[in-house]
């Protein structure tokens, strides 16, 4: 393990900002109409009722208002964006050597052919609008574990899909979650048959090359009866000076005694605006885990939430989120409480830098009749300079006078103090201030595997340089 | 070479505030431990963080050399990767960054490369071994919920391990019994020798009973008053600090 925090690309804060000369093989005219999205259909050749899906969808999407309550949106202009991008013709590539070399190239530079062959159980790659690779281990494939695109999910296993598909996350849920049910493209579809463990993570990696462009990646995962699972997600993109838009829809369910862990590494480029609407369905003794790390992007809003419908279901969210300046990283999670004997957590620990901004916004539900309930919810936020800014936007709505809730939230700055302390030990002052941040996040850094904590703790290092002094 | 740590006429304040120290003179040569005493408020754990580069004062005049090079252009972290080091009176407490961990990223720092870890935990163990404690206090957040005599002999430990060539211990003594007293005086007794100078700064003569210090210095008002052997030691513990507030005066 290599964590010595001299780092070697000093002073180049975002190192995937790189832009491949890929062009698309097909690209959607700009902005979002009918015609634009009867094309997307049309690229996947869909079956009829998933057209109709996706119309209803977009109709509901422009009925709804752009919300106002949260981060500023009103830089998002729909108009200038691509809504779909095809990369390559060939999607679901089962082998590196398919993939067109200009994008293999890519993915062989953020390390994953690597970290599939050394550390994960499978690995989906999107690249703008598509998987174009996908592939699981092949024991995994016998013990009847599906790891495949969205699409695919959709053409092969249409009956398994239509089960699960939308039934989490409505169109109606959100003008995002709507708007995604209208273009949707990408992402990924996992079932894990009854008593599965998945030993490794599967992840899925999404990049976005083309500038300008929108990314609508849509995932379900289900989880069966007794199986176990940890699907974790990560995002880069090219730094243009135009914006991006990063709007996906994560449905998990998690059967009866389940396990399940979803982990975001999202580090999109700071002209990337990342609304995501992801939740899970915890059932009976089940449990589920979000682990969400926000460091990239300019705008993001996300708060993953469980649902515990069932007796005995559990839910941690650990947050980590990393504004710095021009940032506004407004994250949280939400815990609905359904059923009784049910419990969980939300720790959020987030860092605001320079004039970056973070906010918590969470929320809390216990219905009435869903009894003893337990839950916690601590809330840390760390301000690194004089101009950075954090806010709190904790909701609690507790119904049934049985529940135990705790709720704790506390602000710090970076302490001189500390700082001093740790320079008398021969440690410059930015390795001081980066090792202080590192110590604050680690009760959710731990969590994570081995190597992405290293990386974790890597990409807070960059983003520490210079912040001090 | 000049093979000590010279204080030489240094006068200096709070940043923005007040005026602490008037004047101070002194001379630690390589291979001795001198003590400093003084009254409350002499300005002596002041002395201590300004070697150390404490950057929230301002030095006003004088210089601080070590070996015969001043350090006053270094900021803290390169004066510890000189060989400084400062105990301190109130260690920091640092959640979440392991003790052991830490321990390493600054010894990495002072060789200026990755630390063979055989090596290192070689240190570790030795230095545990003298100061009579188990390992679980390297996988302990740094100084979080340690109690205030855990936070005193860490302060040995990382000490042992860093190997400085002049060591500042900031009232180390001060809040421990008798027992740890000696586990700490072992550690710093056991660090003696010709390549290492220490500057004790104590209020009470007891430390001195356990590390025989080559000189003892008075520090009142921001400067040295009077300098001697140990026993100047006890007899400011007999005789109280009043005479030498005198010397002050007149001096």
């Amino acid at each position: 393990m290599s964590d010595n925090l001299v780092v070697e690309d000093i002073g180049n804060e975002y190192k995937y900002g790189f832009v491949d000369e890929v062009k698309p093989v097909w690209k959607a005219e700009k902005g979002l109409s009918r015609r634009v999205v009867e094309a997307i259909s049309y690229h996947k050749d869909e079956p009829a009722w998933m057209l109709e899906f996706r119309l209803k969808a977009l109709e509901i999407y422009q009925s709804k208002p752009v919300p106002t309550w949260g981060a500023d949106l009103s830089g998002l202009n729909m108009d200038e964006i691509y809504f779909y991008a095809k990369p390559t013709e060939k999607r679901d590539a089962r082998s590196w050597e398919e993939v067109p070399e200009e994008i293999r190239r890519t993915y062989e530079k953020l390390g994953i052919p690597e970290a599939e062959r050394k550390v994960l159980a499978g690995v989906g790659a999107q690249y703008d609008s598509e998987m174009v690779y996908h592939q699981v281990k092949k024991e995994l494939q016998r013990l009847g574990v599906i790891f495949v695109s969205i699409e695919e999910g959709l053409k092969h296993h249409e009956d398994l899909f239509r089960e699960y598909f939308a039934t989490v996350i409505p169109p109606e849920d959100n003008k995002y979650a709507a708007l995604n049910s209208a273009v949707w493209s990408g992402g990924s579809f996992v079932y894990v048959p009854k008593g599965v463990k998945v030993d490794l993570p599967l992840q899925a990696y999404f990049r976005v090359n083309t500038a300008e462009l929108g990314q609508f990646e849509r995932t379900i995962i289900v989880v069966d009866e007794g199986a176990d699972m940890h699907y974790i997600e990560g995002c880069t993109a090219p730094t243009y000076t135009t914006d991006s838009f990063h709007s996906g829809v994560i449905e998990i369910v998690v059967n009866q005694g389940a396990k399940s862990r979803y982990t975001t590494i999202q580090n999109w480029s700071h002209n990337m605006y990342n609304l995501v609407t992801q939740r899970a369905l915890v059932k009976k003794d089940a449990y589920h885990m979000w682990l969400d790390g926000n460091l990239g992007s300019k705008v993001t809003m996300k708060y993953p939430s469980s649902y515990l419908v069932e007796e005995g279901a559990r839910s941690d969210i650990l947050s980590i989120a990393f504004a710095n300046t021009g940032q506004h990283q407004d994250a949280g999670g939400k815990l609905i409480f359904a059923a009784s004997n049910t419990g969980g957590s939300i720790v959020s620990k987030s860092i605001s830098k320079g004039s970056g901004r973070s906010s918590y916004r969470g929320l809390i539900k216990v219905y009435e009749g869903a009894k003893h309930v337990k839950v916690n919810v601590e809330c840390d936020a760390l301000l690194i300079n004089e101009e950075s800014r954090t806010d709190t936007y904790p909701y609690m709505e507790i119904e049934d006078d049985t529940a135990t809730v705790g709720h704790e939230a506390t602000v710090s700055r970076l302490n001189d103090e500390q700082i001093f302390y740790l320079q008398s030990r021969g440690l410059p002052e930015d390795e001081a201030a980066a090792l202080i941040v590192r110590g604050f996040i680690e009760p959710v850094a731990k969590e994570l595997p081995l190597e992405y904590a290293v990386e974790l703790n890597r990409l807070i290092e960059l983003e520490m340089e210079g912040s001090v002094g | 070479m000049v093979n000590q740590l010279e204080i030489r006429n240094l006068h200096a304040k709070i940043v923005d505030g007040e005026t602490i120290l008037n004047g101070v003179n002194l001379i630690l040569p390589k291979g001795q431990v001198h003590a400093i005493m003084g009254p409350n408020g002499a300005g002596k754990s002041t002395l201590g963080k300004i070697i150390a580069g404490d950057p929230s004062y301002e030095i006003t005049k004088g210089d601080i050399l070590m070996d015969g090079e001043s350090i006053l252009e270094m900021e803290a972290d390169e004066r510890a990767r000189n060989g400084l080091f400062l105990a301190f009176q109130y260690p920091v407490e640092v959640p979440g960054v392991s003790n052991a961990n830490f321990l390493r990223l600054a010894l990495q720092a002072k060789k200026g490369g990755e630390v063979n870890m055989m090596e290192f935990y070689g240190k570790l163990q030795k230095a545990l071994q003298t100061l009579e404690w188990d390992e679980s206090i390297l996988t302990r957040y740094l100084n979080d919920g340690f109690s205030g005599g855990e936070k005193k002999r860490n302060e040995i430990m990382h000490m042992m391990v860093l190997e400085p060539t002049y060591a500042i211990m900031d009232e180390t003594d001060s809040g421990l019994d008798i027992d740890a007293l000696k586990v700490v005086a072992k550690g710093v007794n056991a660090m003696r020798g010709p390549n290492f100078g220490a500057l004790l700064i104590t209020h009470y003569q007891r430390l001195l009973n356990y590390i025989i210090p080559d000189a003892v210095h008075v520090m009142i008002d921001g400067r040295i008053v009077t300098s001697g052997g140990p026993e100047l030691a006890l007899k400011l513990e007999e005789q109280g600090y009043d005479w030498v507030k005198e010397l002050a005066v007149t001096g």
